[in-house]
């Protein structure tokens, strides 16, 4: 894989971007530092992120895939998604309370998420292969947050910057694959009440489980998988919508109950 | 506007029906009130029942919140279906003998087994009065030139309904969630968008109310055995010679159309 960047660089980009999260604050995209920069790059510092989350003692508790929309990657002039990794103070639980104070301009999208009970391997992951390791789906709300000024950015500087992740809210209940069609599956987002968006799971890359193959394929590029138990946010059906401090947020997806979240 | 000019616009927009050739908007012509509007498109409807064209139902058009705010209006708008709109699931639609500027809509029919008559009906009374619901393609189209249209404009002309087809399977009301059901279109193979119930007036069950309620003023009824189109899920797209669309709906099924 090609790399620019030097292993002191990494840390020190790793630390730079963690550190806009942590303290919230925005930052410039880092390729306007670094234009050379590769995707192997930008994967190292998100895995250096991870890494220094985790010796602070937060667990690692899913992977999230973003970019998933055909037109989205066709607008940005790519081929694959991204994907990120989430760690357990993301997590919020369905009716509970998202503090903006945290975050630096959070945007929420619909999702629908998988449990794995086998683990998956690339290259050559395919939905066969997915459809065989759900344990169970869920659906999720996801909180992205850009550490980037104005979610002004471009691909590689948003994959160092984990996919933007921030925080994650699941629903009460869950289906099994073979009681869902998750490319019709659909989901209504609900702002304060109104209907801001709408959509359908085929949105994710045509079928939701496509992205976990694609994710098993992207993890295989560095020597990953994805290991049994994993939860997995698939990507995101609707478009972001912004939220700020007094908004409350529901989605109702087809068959699958409904998540909601209050933002402080 | 008097009933003679009402008369000669209804005649009009029939002409440009049957000779394919759009018109200029009539907004642009003439001041004319969303009533004057309803009343002309009755006139050319009277002109396609004379014609020996027969009533199966009514369309509910102008249902998403970005259609009413380009069109500056708050409210949907409706007009009537005949049989000789009609066709089935997987057929193939001639633009260049029945259409002049067609979109395609996905969209979910309704078939009635109750009458339905407002004001005062609820979505509960809707639910009640629906033997099924089916996917459904609306092909809609303006007999006004590009499409020019402002509020008075399309409801005159029909509400812009152009031909449907109805799908290849009936679902029970009991049977799904029509705010949640999700729903996907592809356009020569390739998706082109997603959406969802919610899509149309919050619930396409709200939009068959609305149009009962609406009707009811005017001391027309929903009939039982009537094919109701509860407004489009997601945006237009144009459609030419040669397309092929697919629509399918989580729950309901799916529908498709090609195009000559």
């Amino acid at each position: 894989m090609n790399r620019t960047l030097t292993r002191d660089q990494v840390l020190a980009l790793a630390e730079h971007v963690e550190g806009a999260e942590l303290n919230v604050h925005d930052i410039p995209k880092i390729t306007n530092d670094y234009p050379q920069m590769t995707f192997a790059d930008a994967y190292d510092i998100q895995w250096e992120i991870r890494r220094r989350k985790e010796a602070r003692g937060n667990k690692t508790v899913g992977l999230k895939m973003g970019l998933t929309s055909w037109a989205k990657m066709a607008q940005m002039g790519v081929e694959t998604p991204i994907y990120g990794f989430l760690s357990d103070y993301f997590s919020v639980p369905d009716g509970g309370v998202v503090d903006c104070a945290k975050l630096i301009h959070p945007k929420i999208e619909a999702e629908i998420s998988v449990v794995t009970k086998a683990p998956l391997h690339g290259p050559g992951c395919h939905i066969g292969d997915v459809i065989a390791a759900i344990d169970y789906v869920i659906p999720t709300v996801e909180v992205i947050d850009s550490r980037y000024e104005n979610f002004k950015f471009d691909l590689i500087s948003v994959v160092a910057d984990n996919a933007s992740s921030t925080r994650y809210i699941t629903g009460g209940q869950m289906a099994n694959l073979e009681d869902v069609d998750l490319r019709t599956l659909g989901v209504v987002m609900e702002k304060n009440g109104e209907v801001v968006e709408v959509g359908a799971g085929a949105a994710v890359l045509g079928h939701p489980l496509s992205s976990v193959a694609m994710l098993a394929n992207l993890l295989a590029e560095r020597g990953e998988h994805i290991p049994a138990g994993t939860f997995i946010m698939t990507g995101g059906i609707t478009a972001a919508v912004a939220v700020e401090p007094g908004d409350n947020v529901t989605v109702r997806y087809q068959g699958l109950g409904s998540v909601s979240a209050r933002f402080v | 506007m008097n009933q003679e000019l009402i008369h000669q616009l209804g005649d009009e927009l029939y002409q440009a029906m049957q000779s394919r050739e759009a018109v200029a908007p009539l907004t642009s012509r003439y001041d004319l009130t969303i009533d004057d509007a309803y009343q002309i498109s009755l006139r050319m409807l009277e002109r396609r029942l004379a014609a020996g064209e027969r009533i199966i139902g009514k369309k509910i058009g102008l249902t998403s919140k970005a259609v009413q705010t380009m069109l500056g209006v708050n409210q949907p708008d409706f007009g009537y279906l005949t049989d000789a709109m009609v066709f089935s699931s997987g057929a193939t639609m001639p633009i260049s003998e029945r259409l002049i500027q067609p979109k395609a809509e996905g969209e979910i029919a309704f078939i009635l087994k109750k009458d339905l008559m407002g004001p005062g009906i609820t979505n509960a009374d809707v639910l009640a009065a629906t033997e099924c619901v089916i996917p459904c393609f609306e092909v809609v189209d303006s007999r006004i030139q590009d499409w020019k249209i402002k509020i008075q404009d399309t409801v005159a002309d029909n509400a812009s309904c152009g031909l449907f087809i109805l799908g290849d399977n009936a679902v029970s009301p009991r049977q799904v969630d029509l705010v949640t059901c999700g729903m996907v279109v592809e356009k020569n193979g390739q998706q082109i968008s997603t959406g969802a119930g919610a899509a149309a007036l919050g619930s396409p069950v709200n939009c068959v109310a609305w149009l009962a309620n609406t009707l009811g003023h005017f001391g027309i009824g929903l009939k039982a055995g009537e094919v109701i189109l509860s407004g489009s899920l997601v945006p237009l797209e144009p459609v030419k010679a040669g397309d092929f669309m697919r629509v399918e709906i989580g729950g309901i099924g799916s529908a498709s159309v090609r195009f000559t």
